[in-house]
C-alpha cells in the first residue's frame, strides 16, 4: 500500500437549476477512484452548496495512483426517480506523485458534461501521501517528471540527454462497442473519455519504466497521440526524449541553464577539422530507395524525401580523423539506442555539431481489427518500420542522429498515413554518456570555434552523391563547406547568426483522388504521395526564394486523407542565415521562345517576381553584407553548378536539364513555366500577402530577428471549415480555395489582433483535416506576443521605467483585482454616494444634457478604467470633488450595509478569486522566468449536442466548447498553484456534424506544462512595488472618510 | 466555396470597444463599421470585417446570460477577461439611449409597456433589439433593488456593478418608475432625462424616508423601501404649508418680504411682483396636492404649468429665477406666525434646486 490519497470536497456554485418546481437544486457529490466510491451528503435547496466533506481516504498502489484519474460525479439528488448527473470533473494526480511538483491541488473546477458543457463549479482539495517504495520489480514510474516543452525545461539543467522513449497502448473504442447501441449518448462519451484518461496514464507509466530503465529521471518533448481508428480501435500513442536533469537550485540569473555556461562551450568539440573530400549535394531531390513494399496488412512504405542532399549509405568515408573520433564516440554512445532520436527541438549549446537536413518517412496502411488489446504489434511493428527508415536516410546524409523528431497519421475509414519526420544531425556524444566526456575532444582551436555556423557545415559525405548540389565554403568561417539551403524541423539555434527577420512560409497543396476501397485506395494513395511530397517542397523553396531567403526552421508537412482528396500543408519559418551564400533570383523560362507576345508575358511576369524578392528584402530587412568572389574561394568544381526546380509531374527530367541558363544571374532558380499549370503556380506564388505592417509571423518559438518581446501575450485558436461546392472540382479550383481558406484565415488574425501592434504570431500551428466529402477544416493555434519596434536590447532606463510600468498593470491585474471585489462587497462601503449630494449635483448642471444623455463617456471610459485602481481612485475623485463628506454617512450607512450582506442573493465576493492564467504554445513566457514546473496537463474533452440550431449553430457550438477546454485548463493549472500553461498545444479536434439531424460532436484533446512564472520586474521591484499597490485602496477610503 | 464554420478563441476573450453587439443586428453591425473606416485603416476584407463581427456577436451572446448578474462576470471561469474590460462590457450593456429612457421614464415597467416597444422603436430610430435590451435591463435592475434596503445607489452599483454616474441614473430611472412620475406630457418633451435624473437625485435625497436618515433601531422591522417611495408623513405635512397662501396677512407679508429684498436687483423686478401671488400659489398648492398619488405623478406637469412656463413667458433669465426662488424661500423664516420652518425648508430645498434645473428652453 504504497500512497494514500485524501479528497475533501468543499463547496459548489452557480449549479444548474435541476427542479423547476423550486427553482433550486439539491446536490451531492460522489468521489471515485479506481473502484472506491464515495459519497457527500445531500445539500438541499441550493445552487450554492457548501458540502464541507469530511477528507475521503482512498489507500491505493501506486501504479494505479498513475493510471486512474479520480473521478468527481456531480448528482441532482432526487427522492423517487434516478438521480440526475449534473457533471463531472476528472482529476489527473499525477503532478502530485514527484516531488517537486505540486503537492496539494485545490480550487474550483467546471463541472463538466458532455451534453451541457460547463455547469456550475465545485471546489475541492486533493492531497496524496506517498510512502517510499523499494521493490526493484514496481511496476510504477512515480517520481519521473514529464515536461511537453520541447527543450531542456527552464529552471533545469541537462546531465545527460538518454534519448528516444516510445509507447503505444490499443483499446476498443466505446463508440464501437455493441453496448453503444443501448446506452445513451453521455454514457458513450463518459465511457470514452474516461478510457482515454486510463489509457494516458497507463502509457505515462510504461514510458516512465522505461526512462528508469535508462536511468534518467524525466521526459522532455513528450509527446502523446490518440488515433481514432474506429471500427479497428482506438491506439494512444507518445513518443519523448528520456534525459537526467538536475533541478538548479538557485536560479540566480535569468537565463535559462542552457545558455549560460561558457564552460559547456569550451568542451564542444564544435570544430572539426578543414579537411574534406569532394562532395556535392542538391536542393530538389526524391530520393527512392525504398520501394513499396507489402505486409501481411498491405502497407506501402512511400518513396520520401530528403530535404538537403542525397547520399547513398556512405557515412563512414569522411577524411578527418577528428570528425572520425567523433563519429565514432557518437556512434558508439548512439548505437546502444535501436532509435537515435531526439524529440527535442532546441539543444543545450554544443550539443548539436552539425545539421544534414529534413527527413521523413511516410506509410500507407491499411487498419483491421486489433484483436489483442495487450498484444499491440502490429501498430508497434508500422512504426518501427518507419523509424527504420528515417534511420537509414539520416544515415546517407552522414548523420547518426535524429533531431526534432515527431510522428503523426492521417486516418481516413480504413486507410492511415503514418508519417514520421526530423532533422538528420550529428550531436556532441558528451550530453549522451554518463561522463565520459573524452579528453582529446575538448582541445585546441578553441579561438577559432565558428560561432553561429558550426550547425550548417555539412555532416555528409561530398563523394558519391548521385545528383548534383551546390556548396560553397561557410560566408561565417570560411573554412567548411555549407548548402546553399538549409531545410530542418527544429528551433533556430540560438546562437545561429542571422541576418534579418524570419516569416512564416507556407506550402499548400490538393490533389483530388478517386474514390476507391481497400488496398486499390491504399494503392492510389501511395501512388500519389511522392508527387505531392515533391511539389510541397518545390513549393516551399519557390517561396523561400522569393522571400530572399535560405534556411527554413520549424518546417512541419502535414499530408491528410479524404475520402477523395489529399491535402498537403507545409508550414516552416523562412531565415537568412549568415553563414550560407545569398540565394539567387528566380527564373522564369519560356517553353515557346519564338513567341513574341508570350516573351513579354513571360518578362512582364519576371520583372513582377523581381520586385517582389526586392521588396521582400527590404521587408525582412535582409542584407547581408557584400563578399567579394575572391574570399569565397570558387566553388566546388562540379558538372552542374545551379541549382533548379523540375516541374516534373508527367514528363522526365532529362527534358529541361539542358535549358540554358547563361544569361540569368548566377545560381539564378529556374521556374520553367510549359502549361498553365505552372502559370497558376507563379502567380499563386505572387498572390501571397505579406502581413500588414506592424505584424510578423512564425512557426518556430521565437521569430528571428525581434529579442525586444514586452510582456502581453494573447494565445488563441481559430477553426474554419469551408464546404467545396462539388460541381467541377479540379485540382486547380481545389488549390485556390485551399490557398484562399488559409490567407484569408491569416488576414482573419491579422485583423483580429491588430490592437496589438507591434506584435508577432509566433509557434503558428495549422492543422487540415477533411471531415467529410466537401468539407475541408483548418485549424490554427498561436500566440501573438507584443515587441518594441524602438527599445533596444540593452537595459536602458526607458527600460527599467516600462517594466516598472509594466509590473503595475501585472500587480493590478493580479491583485487589484480580487481587492476591488472585495472592497465592494465589504458592510462599509468606503464610497457611498453622498446624501447632501446638493453641491456635487449641483456643479454637474453645467453639464450640456447631450453630454448626459448617454450617461458615459464611452470614449475615455475605457482608457479611464483601464484598471480597477483607477476607477477606485475616479470615485474616489468625484466623491471628493463633489460633496462635502461627513463620517455620519458612513456610520448611517453601515449597519443598512450589513442587513443588505444578509439578504444578498448573489454569493459572497469575499472568496472570489478568479487568477488569471496564461496559455502559451511557447516554452517561456516573455518578460517572465518560470521558477516552478507543476507538472504536465493531458486533457480530453467530448461535447456533443442534439440541439445544434439552439446553440447557435456549427460555429456556436464549438466556439463555447472552445472557450470552455480554454476554461478547464486554466481551472486545473490554477488549482495545481500555477499561474500559466506552457509548450500549450491542442493536439486533436475532430469535428463532427450532422445538421440534418441537428447534431454535432466534437473532441478536443490538449495538452501542456502548468507552471509558476514570476515577472522578471517584480523580482526587481517587489519592496516598492507591492505595497503601493497594496495600501491604494485604504489610502483613497481614508481620505474619503476624513 | 462557402464556409460552414468560422471561430476565433482568444485565451483573453477579446472585446471589441465599439460595442457594437449590444443593438441590431450583424448587418447593421458591419455596415456601421464599414462606414467607420475601418476598412481603410486597416487594409481588411469585406469578408473579414463580417467574420470579426460574427466572432464578437457569438461572443456576446454567450456573455449575455451573465451580463444579467454582472457579479457573475467576474466568477465565472469560462471567459478571462481582463478588469478594465469587464468594467467596459457592464457599462456597455448597461449603457441607454437618452430618447428611449424619455420614452419610458415614469412608466410601469410591465409587460404592457414592453409591448409599447414595438412603437417606440421607430419613433425613436433605435433597433427593437436595442430597445429590448434597454427595457430589460431597467426592469431587471427594478426588481433586484426593489424589495432591498438602504441607499438605492449603493445597492445597484453592488448588484450590478455599475460606475457611479450609471448607477445613479439608474436610481433615476428606478425612481421614476416606482413613482410613476409623468413625463410624456407634450409641455414636458423639452426636459431632458439629465434633468429628471437631477431631480430625482434631489427627492431621493431629501423627500423619502432614507432621507430623514433615520437608522433603523431594530433591522428585522420591516420598513418600507428607503430610498423608492417618498416619506408618506412628509407629503402629509405638507398641507400645513397651505396657510402660506390661505392666510392673505401672510401671504402679503411675504410679498412685502421678498419685494423688498430685490427691488433694483430683479430685471423682471414689475412682473415678479404683478405674479408673486400666482406664483407663491402655485407652488404651496403642488406641496398641498402631494398626499394624493395621482397629484404626485403629475408633480412636473404642475411644476411646470405653474412656475416655468408663467416665468417663461415673462421672460425671466435664469439669473432672476435663481435670486427669486432664493429669497422666496429665505423670507418664509422671518415670517413669525409661520411654524413650519423645517417642513418649509426640506420642501423647498429640493423644489428650488428642481426648478432651477427645469427653468429653460
Amino acid at each position: 500500500m504504497p500512497g494514500k490519497l485524501k479528497v475533501k470536497i468543499v463547496a459548489g456554485r452557480h449549479l444548474p437549476v435541476m427542479d423547476r418546481a423550486s427553482d433550486l437544486t439539491d446536490a451531492f457529490v460522489e468521489v471515485k477512484f479506481g473502484n472506491t466510491t464515495f459519497k457527500t451528503d445531500v445539500y438541499l435547496k441550493s445552487l450554492n452548496p457548501q458540502w464541507n466533506s469530511e477528507w475521503f481516504k482512498f489507500e491505493v498502489d501506486d501504479e494505479d495512483l498513475q493510471d486512474e484519474p479520480l473521478q468527481i460525479t456531480v448528482l441532482d439528488h432526487d427522492t423517487y426517480s434516478a438521480n440526475d448527473a449534473i457533471g463531472k470533473v476528472y482529476i489527473d494526480i499525477d503532478p502530485l506523485l514527484y516531488s517537486e511538483a505540486a503537492t496539494v491541488i485545490s480550487g474550483w473546477f467546471p463541472i463538466y458534461d458532455t451534453i451541457h458543457g460547463i455547469r456550475g463549479e465545485i471546489n475541492v482539495v486533493v492531497k496524496v501521501d506517498l510512502f517510499n517504495d523499494l521493490n526493484r520489480f514496481r511496476q510504477s514510474s512515480c517520481g519521473v517528471k514529464f515536461f511537453c516543452t520541447t527543450s531542456i525545461p527552464k529552471c533545469y539543467r541537462a546531465v545527460i540527454i538518454h534519448g528516444f522513449v516510445e509507447e503505444l497502448v490499443v483499446n476498443e473504442d466505446p463508440e464501437y462497442q455493441w453496448i453503444d447501441r443501448i446506452r445513451t449518448p453521455r454514457a458513450s462519451n463518459e465511457a470514452r473519455q474516461r478510457l482515454i484518461s486510463l489509457m494516458s496514464g497507463e502509457l505515462q507509466r510504461k514510458i516512465g519504466l522505461k526512462v528508469l530503465e535508462m536511468r534518467g529521471n524525466a521526459v522532455v518533448g513528450y509527446l502523446q497521440c490518440f488515433d481514432l481508428e474506429g471500427e479497428s480501435g482506438l491506439v494512444v500513442r507518445a513518443i519523448g526524449t528520456a534525459c537526467t536533469l538536475d533541478k538548479l537550485s538557485s536560479p540566480a540569473a535569468f537565463l535559462p541553464a542552457c545558455n549560460s555556461p561558457s564552460k559547456d562551450m569550451k568542451e564542444s568539440p564544435l570544430v572539426h577539422p578543414p579537411s574534406h573530400g569532394c562532395r556535392s549535394t542538391h536542393n530538389s531531390p526524391i530520393h527512392t530507395a525504398t520501394g513499396s513494399r507489402l505486409t501481411q496488412n498491405f502497407s506501402v512504405s512511400v518513396p520520401t524525401l530528403i530535404y538537403t542532399g542525397m547520399g547513398s549509405g556512405s557515412a563512414g568515408k569522411e577524411g578527418g580523423p577528428f570528425k572520425a573520433l567523433l563519429r565514432q564516440q557518437t556512434q558508439s554512445a548512439l548505437e546502444q539506442r535501436e532509435f537515435p532520436f531526439f524529440t527535442l527541438t532546441a539543444f543545450p549549446p554544443g550539443f548539436l555539431v552539425h545539421v544534414g537536413g529534413v527527413v521523413s518517412a511516410r506509410s500507407v496502411k491499411l487498419l483491421d481489427r486489433i484483436h489483442n488489446p495487450d498484444e499491440p504489434e502490429t501498430r508497434d511493428a508500422w512504426w518501427a518500420e518507419i523509424r527504420q527508415e528515417i534511420k537509414s536516410h539520416a544515415k546517407a546524409l552522414g548523420c547518426h542522429a535524429v533531431v526534432g523528431y515527431s510522428e503523426s497519421t492521417s486516418i481516413c475509414e480504413e486507410v492511415c498515413i503514418l508519417s514520421a519526420s526530423g532533422t538528420a544531425a550529428v550531436l556532441n556524444p558528451r550530453f549522451l554518456q554518463d561522463g565520459t566526456v573524452e579528453g582529446c575532444l575538448e582541445q585546441r582551436l578553441e579561438e577559432n570555434l565558428p560561432i553561429g555556423c558550426g550547425f550548417c557545415h555539412i555532416p555528409y559525405d561530398e563523394l558519391n552523391m548521385p545528383f548534383p548540389a551546390h556548396l560553397t565554403y561557410c560566408y561565417n568561417c570560411r573554412k567548411q563547406k555549407v548548402p546553399d539551403v538549409l531545410f530542418t524541423t527544429i528551433d533556430l539555434p540560438t546562437d545561429a547568426a542571422v541576418i534579418g527577420k524570419g516569416c512564416l512560409i507556407q506550402a499548400r497543396l490538393c490533389r483530388l483522388k478517386k474514390k476507391a476501397q481497400a488496398e486499390a485506395n491504399a494503392t492510389a494513395i501511395s501512388n500519389l504521395l511522392p508527387f505531392m511530397e515533391y511539389e510541397v517542397h518545390t513549393q516551399l523553396m519557390n517561396k523561400l526564394k522569393l522571400k530572399g531567403m535560405n534556411a527554413l526552421f520549424g518546417l512541419r508537412i502535414q499530408i491528410t486523407v479524404g475520402e477523395n482528396m489529399l491535402m498537403g500543408l507545409a508550414s516552416a519559418t523562412g531565415v537568412y542565415l549568415a553563414a550560407l551564400p545569398t540565394p539567387g533570383g528566380i527564373q522564369i523560362a519560356g517553353k515557346t521562345p519564338n513567341d513574341g507576345s508570350y516573351e513579354q508575358h513571360i518578362s512582364h511576369m519576371q520583372k513582377k517576381i523581381n520586385d517582389t524578392i526586392a521588396k521582400n528584402k527590404e521587408l525582412y530587412e535582409i542584407n547581408p553584407p557584400e563578399i567579394s568572389e575572391e574570399i569565397i574561394g570558387s566553388p566546388i568544381p562540379e558538372p552542374r553548378q545551379r541549382s533548379r526546380l523540375l516541374r516534373s509531374q508527367s514528363e522526365s527530367s532529362d527534358e529541361v536539364t539542358e535549358l540554358d541558363l547563361s544569361h540569368g544571374k548566377k545560381d539564378a532558380f529556374v521556374l520553367e513555366i510549359d502549361d498553365t499549370d505552372a502559370m497558376e503556380d507563379v502567380h499563386s506564388l505572387l498572390t501571397d500577402v505579406p502581413p500588414p505592417s506592424g505584424f510578423y509571423s512564425c512557426n518556430t518559438e521565437i521569430m528571428p530577428g525581434i529579442n525586444n518581446w514586452t510582456s502581453e501575450i494573447q494565445m488563441f485558436t481559430s477553426v474554419r471549415v469551408i464546404r467545396l461546392s462539388s460541381l467541377n472540382l479540379t485540382n486547380q479550383a481545389l488549390n485556390k480555395n485551399f490557398n484562399d481558406l488559409c490567407e484569408n484565415l491569416l488576414k482573419s488574425l491579422y485583423f483580429k489582433l491588430r490592437s496589438m501592434i507591434p506584435c508577432c504570431l509566433c509557434h503558428v500551428n495549422f492543422t487540415v483535416s477533411l471531415p467529410e466529402d466537401e468539407l475541408i477544416q483548418v485549424t490554427v493555434t498561436a500566440v501573438a506576443i507584443t515587441f518594441d519596434k524602438n527599445q533596444a536590447l540593452q537595459t536602458t532606463k526607458t527600460h527599467v521605467e516600462k517594466s516598472l510600468q509594466r509590473a503595475s498593470t501585472d500587480n493590478e491585474e493580479l491583485l487589484q483585482f480580487p481587492l476591488e471585489l472585495c472592497s465592494d462587497s465589504l458592510p462599509s462601503h468606503p464610497f457611498p454616494p453622498a446624501k447632501e449630494h446638493l453641491e456635487s449635483a449641483s456643479a454637474n448642471s453645467g453639464i450640456p444634457a447631450a453630454q448626459r444623455a448617454t450617461s458615459v463617456d464611452y470614449s475615455s471610459f475605457a482608457d479611464r478604467c483601464s484598471s480597477w485602481i483607477e476607477l477606485i481612485k475616479l470615485k474616489a475623485q468625484t466623491i471628493r470633488r463633489g460633496s462635502i463628506k461627513t463620517t455620519v454617512t458612513v456610520e448611517k450607512a453601515s449597519p443598512m450595509g450589513e442587513g443588505n450582506f444578509r439578504n444578498r442573493s448573489a454569493p459572497p465576493c469575499a472568496n472570489s478569486t478568479v487568477g488569471v492564467v496564461k496559455m502559451t504554445p511557447l516554452s517561456f513566457i516573455p518578460g517572465a522566468k518560470i521558477t516552478k514546473y507543476l507538472g504536465i496537463i493531458n486533457m480530453f474533452f467530448i461535447r456533443e449536442t442534439t440541439s445544434l440550431r439552439e446553440e447557435g449553430g456549427v460555429s456556436g457550438f464549438l466556439h463555447a466548447f472552445i472557450a470552455e477546454v480554454f476554461a478547464m485548463v486554466r481551472a486545473h493549472v490554477a488549482a495545481l498553484g500555477g499561474n500559466a500553461v506552457v509548450s500549450y498545444i491542442m493536439k486533436q479536434c475532430v469535428f463532427m456534424e450532422n445538421p440534418n439531424k441537428n447534431q454535432a460532436q466534437c473532441l478536443i484533446n490538449v495538452s501542456g506544462d502548468a507552471v509558476v512564472f514570476v515577472r522578471e520586474s517584480d523580482l526587481e521591484v517587489v519592496p516598492t512595488q507591492q505595497p503601493t499597490a497594496n495600501c491604494q485602496p485604504l489610502c483613497t477610503e481614508g481620505e474619503v472618510t476624513t | 466555396m462557402t464556409s460552414e464554420l468560422d471561430i476565433f478563441v482568444g485565451n483573453t476573450t477579446l472585446i471589441d470597444e465599439d460595442g457594437l453587439w449590444v443593438g441590431g443586428t450583424v448587418s447593421d453591425a458591419v455596415a456601421l463599421r464599414v462606414r467607420s473606416g475601418i476598412l481603410e485603416q486597416t487594409g481588411a476584407t469585406a469578408a473579414v470585417l463580417q467574420s470579426d463581427t460574427m466572432d464578437h456577436y457569438r461572443t456576446f451572446h454567450m456573455l449575455e446570460r451573465l451580463l444579467h448578474a454582472p457579479p457573475k462576470l467576474l466568477h465565472q471561469l469560462i471567459f478571462q477577461i481582463p478588469p478594465s474590460r469587464q468594467a467596459l462590457l457592464i457599462e456597455r450593456y448597461y449603457a441607454f439611449d437618452e430618447a428611449f429612457v424619455r420614452e419610458v421614464l415614469g412608466k410601469k415597467l410591465s409587460k404592457g409597456t414592453k409591448k409599447d416597444l414595438d412603437d417606440i422603436s421607430p419613433k425613436t430610430g433605435i433597433t427593437l433589439k436595442s430597445c429590448r435590451r434597454q427595457f430589460d435591463n431597467f426592469k431587471r435592475v427594478f426588481k433586484v433593488v426593489e424589495e432591498m434596503r438602504g441607499s438605492l445607489v449603493d445597492n445597484i452599483q453592488q448588484h450590478f456593478l455599475l460606475s457611479d454616474r450609471l448607477a445613479r441614473d439608474y436610481a433615476a430611472i428606478v425612481f421614476f418608475a416606482n413613482n410613476r412620475f409623468e413625463t410624456g406630457k407634450k409641455k414636458l418633451q423639452y426636459l431632458s432625462f439629465g434633468d429628471f435624473a437631477f431631480c430625482a437625485e434631489l427627492m431621493i435625497q431629501n423627500w423619502t424616508l432614507g432621507a430623514v436618515g433615520e437608522a433603523p433601531t431594530d433591522p428585522d422591522s420591516q420598513m418600507d423601501d428607503m430610498d423608492m417611495d417618498l416619506d408618506k408623513e412628509f407629503l402629509q405635512d405638507l398641507k400645513e404649508l397651505k396657510v402660506l397662501v390661505a392666510d392673505k396677512d401672510l401671504l402679503d407679508l411675504h410679498k412685502s418680504l421678498v419685494c423688498t429684498a430685490l427691488r433694483g436687483k430683479l430685471g423682471v423686478f414689475s412682473e415678479m411682483e404683478a405674479n408673486f401671488k400666482n406664483l407663491s400659489r402655485g407652488l404651496v398648492n403642488v406641496a398641498a396636492k402631494l398626499t394624493h398619488n395621482k397629484d404626485v405623478r403629475d408633480l412636473f406637469v404642475d411644476l411646470v404649468e405653474k412656475f416655468v412656463e408663467p416665468c417663461r413667458s415673462d421672460h425671466w433669465p435664469l439669473n432672476d429665477v435663481r435670486l427669486f426662488l432664493n429669497q422666496y424661500s429665505a423670507s418664509v423664516h422671518s415670517l413669525d406666525g409661520f411654524r413650519h420652518q423645517a417642513l418649509w425648508d426640506r420642501y423647498m430645498g429640493t423644489l428650488r434646486g428642481c426648478l432651477l434645473r427645469l427653468y429653460h428652453d
